[in-house]
């Protein structure tokens, strides 16, 4: 994959499209040969440096949004920042606000994530995983929950986080029209790629 | 680095489930403040029953002993000295020696001058009748020196009604056993008519009473000063029956002890012999506090435990995405970890205040005994060791408390998390 590159990955269920995409995020190190990133080498590291390599580098949206309930919206979007530790309190609520402004949330940004609804969820959890401003960011059936507008909001964003600010999308979908309009789609069946358009 | 962000999820954690914190904490406190309150009362009390031996006992008593003859002269004879023989013919009878320490001046000076010592004093016992009309009940005077017996063994909690240094005014004064005085029908300022076993007969003013709570005792001594008891016992002003000694340090008792009877060729025992008991007693009354304040902090260890437990079970999805988020198996552990310590410090600071406020309570109850005339309240020991002991122990319980499930959340795996949703 390049920078800039906004991949599907397509197939039926059980072929093994989610099971690429959980190795390629590293959280999966069961697996031979090797993945890179940004030229490093992720093969073979700690599950110590490789959660600092998802912290800094890789965002994820899942099908399931996965907010933390008793946090509010700010503060969910917040917590890999201050994960990370680079930046002052301040300056990563300073960040993640702009986040949610962004993606057209910031409204809510006191709430509680459990009192807004599936399809701001969603979005929130995108910001989340933009806060550290990754390189790419991987998704597990991003839009699966969401109804059809949402979802096409949902791609919007994505879309435009790929040619504004040039990151990276690795998406895994069974949703044909959203993987017709990626710009590269990597079909899967029985554990094997069969095709790449 | 981190650390601010997993305290704020334990934290949080917490707050959102304010009951269950709360009667996690509250285990906490309470194992805290019994073990407290337990300590604090148990070593009081230990303290003044120590107090009633310890203080008021001599460490060391050097004294004279009636003995018959350790070497019978039959044995000195050579056919009979083997042992296979049994003496039928013992001739020397215990010899009526002056029952007076010999060279007790002389004894008392050198000790004087020993650096373990804090301090030493004679007493003088006779023996005498109290009359009352045409009854005569036995007794027993003690010639003491007040202000010594004051000073080194508290002598003054026996005595009430007046003070022992009455006796120091008054050529004639007595300090008479409250059950003596009880049956003679009694009062301070009384005068108490006494015979002496060689006939002469001596009349006391009552200065006090004394009462050790041991009926015998009561029943029988009386306390009068050094002078008027050797003049009972028909005495000169060198006659002494008892030096009683105080040590510096209680543990120097059993070495002195042998030291004193051999170098002076007297007889002398200490308090650990005389009061082998006692030490016992103590000991297990601190054992049994400790094993049931250690079962209490356990007892709420586990309840934590259960807690973390469910709250992890709860936490699955949560766990899971900070953990894709970047976050650590340690970072995770860390955040379960802060949650116990947070429930232990809370509860244990709850329970020291707790402990202090009931021990507070305890020392102002009322507690009257006949054995310790002059204590009014229950004896408490507000020692700062306890406070510190407990507050350690509640980190270290609730430490191994979290530990386990912290662990378990720690090696949660994310992906099976998130693909089984």
């Amino acid at each position: 994959m390049n920078k800039g590159d906004f991949v599907s990955i397509q197939g039926k269920s059980g072929c093994g499209k989610s099971t690429l995409l959980y190795l390629l995020s590293t959280m999966d190190t069961n697996y031979e040969g090797e993945i890179w990133l940004k030229g490093e080498l992720l093969t073979g590291k700690s599950p110590n440096e490789l959660a600092k390599v998802r912290n800094e580098h890789i965002g994820f949206v899942f099908q399931f949004h996965y907010l933390l309930p008793e946090f509010s919206v700010l503060e969910n979007v917040m917590m890999p920042a201050l994960k990370l530790g680079l930046k002052s309190r301040a300056e990563v609520e300073h960040i993640a606000y702009e986040k949610l402004k962004m993606l057209d949330i910031a409204e809510q940004a006191r709430k509680r994530a459990t009192q807004i609804s599936g399809g701001q969820k969603q979005r929130v959890a995108i910001a989340r995983a933009l806060i550290n401003d990754p390189d790419i960011i991987m998704g597990d059936e991003p839009t699966g929950n969401l109804d059809s507008k949402n979802a096409d909001l949902v791609f919007g964003i994505l879309k435009d986080l790929t040619n504004s600010l040039g990151m990276s999308m690795l998406i895994v979908t069974h949703d044909d029209d959203f993987a017709k309009r990626t710009d590269r789609v990597i079909t899967m069946a029985d554990g094997k790629i069969i095709s790449e358009r | 680095m981190n650390n601010s962000v997993l305290v704020k999820i334990a934290r949080t954690h917490l707050v959102e489930r304010k009951k269950q914190s709360i009667i996690a904490a509250l285990g906490v406190t309470f194992g805290i403040g019994t073990y407290i309150i337990l300590m604090s009362f148990m070593t009081g009390l230990n303290g003044l029953l120590d107090g009633l031996i310890l203080n008021r006992t001599p460490h060391i008593r050097i004294y004279n002993e009636v003995e018959a003859s350790k070497v019978q002269p039959i044995e000195m004879a050579d056919p009979f000295k083997d042992s296979g023989f049994v003496h039928v013919v013992e001739n020397v009878k215990p010899r009526r020696s002056h029952a007076s320490i010999r060279n007790n001046q002389g004894i008392k000076l050198a000790l004087q001058k020993d650096p373990r010592v804090k301090g030493i004093t004679p007493l003088v016992s006779a023996r005498v009748f109290y009359q009352s009309g045409s009854v005569l009940l036995n007794g027993n005077l003690m010639g003491i020196d007040a202000i010594a017996q004051e000073k080194l063994f508290n002598f003054n909690q026996y005595v009430i009604g007046g003070k022992p240094d009455d006796l120091d005014n008054s050529k004639n004064g007595i300090i008479l056993g409250a059950g003596v005085a009880k049956k003679l029908r009694l009062k301070v300022g009384d005068y108490v008519p006494l015979i002496t076993p060689n006939g002469e007969s001596m009349r006391l003013k009552i200065v006090a009473f004394f009462q050790s709570g041991l009926a015998d005792v009561d029943n029988t001594q009386s306390y009068v000063n050094i002078k008027t008891a050797q003049m009972a016992a028909n005495e000169g002003p060198s006659y002494a029956t008892d030096l009683y000694i105080k040590l510096k340090d209680i543990e120097n008792a059993i070495p002195m002890t042998a030291e004193i009877s051999e170098s002076f060729g007297v007889h002398a025992v200490d308090i650990n012999t005389a009061n082998a008991q006692f030490e016992t007693g103590t000991s297990i009354r601190n054992l049994i506090s400790y094993a049931v304040s250690i079962t209490l902090l356990i007892v709420a260890g586990f309840g934590i435990y259960n807690i973390l437990n469910m709250l992890i079970y709860e936490k699955m999805n949560d766990i899971a995405i900070l953990k894709a988020m970047g976050f650590s198996g340690g970072d995770v552990k860390r955040i379960f970890i802060y949650q116990a310590l947070l429930i232990g410090i809370i509860g244990g600071a709850v329970g020291l205040l707790m402990g202090y406020g009931v021990s507070v309570l305890i020392s102002k109850a009322p507690f009257e005994t006949e054995a310790l005339p002059t204590v009014k309240t229950f004896p408490v020991n507000f020692e700062l060791a306890f406070y510190i002991g407990g507050s350690l122990f509640a980190l270290v319980t609730t430490f191994f408390a979290g530990y386990l499930p912290a662990r378990k959340a720690s090696k949660i795996d994310p992906v099976e998390i998130i693909r089984g949703q």
